[in-house]
């Protein structure tokens, strides 16, 4: 039987939405998926060598606050500086006290599973970052690229 | 428990990171070998069941013991 396969396309570029399409790509390979993540827009800062994800409560009021904070710092509050440092920092250490691999250990295991690892290439001239702040083994595509892979692909996700 | 060949303490490990764990054991152990995961995971009971249906691997038991999860699973 041939190989089932995966696509993702990956559009964000946060902490939180960074877990998504790692997740599911790395659990796809473990269950004998051939699996491609093409990363376009905001989603190319999950293949910069020095990941500097954040997450931030703006906007988004479905975010757990701790202590209440999101009575207690209505959206003009959210917005201060330093908020969304905080929010990561702490967000970081809950992810590591309940047991969550971090962003660079499931990206690493998706490269050992051999997740194909593509980068649009227009939106990396858009926003002038250059091949070398990439991570080793990305590999640069359009469009049509993806749809050879997406179009023979059990499973299509938009994240 | 019946007798296996590898042991993996997945303990404290979240989703995807037992399956993965178990998975790249099992990929060094030889066809037929068994190997026992112990996880606190709740979630790992379905996920291994699945695992196990998806992978052809067999999944010959799954208990909650003393406040963890074992699963032994036979390499096809």
């Amino acid at each position: 039987m041939e190989d089932k396969k995966l696509a993702i396309i990956a559009t964000k570029g946060s902490l939180d939405w960074a877990y998504p399409p790692f997740i599911l790509a790395s659990t796809a390979s473990a269950l004998g998926y051939e699996t491609q993540i093409f990363f376009t827009f905001y989603g190319l800062q999950l293949l910069k060598k020095k990941l500097a994800l954040e997450v931030t409560p703006l906007g988004n009021p479905g975010m757990p606050m701790p202590m209440g904070m999101d009575k207690w710092f209505p959206v003009l509050g959210l917005a201060l500086p330093g908020m969304q440092g905080m929010m990561t920092a702490m967000m970081k250490k809950k992810m590591k006290d309940k047991g969550v691999a971090s962003v660079e250990e499931l990206r690493e295991l998706c490269q050992e599973a051999e997740v194909k690892l593509i980068a649009c290439q227009m939106t990396v001239d858009l926003f002038d970052m250059d091949h070398s702040e990439f991570i080793e083994g990305v590999e640069y595509a359009g469009a049509a690229a993806f749809f050879e892979f997406a179009g023979e692909s059990d499973i299509c996700l938009y994240i | 428990m019946a007798d296996f060949d590898q042991e993996l303490d997945a303990s404290g490990l979240n989703c995807p990171l037992p399956i993965l764990r178990a998975k790249k054991t099992l990929n060094a152990m030889d066809s037929g070998q068994v190997l026992h995961v112990v996880a606190t995971d709740p979630g790992s009971v379905k996920d291994f069941d699945a695992f196990a249906k998806q992978t052809g691997n067999e999944l010959m038991e799954s208990k909650e013991e003393g406040g963890k999860f074992h699963f032994l699973i036979k390499k096809s």
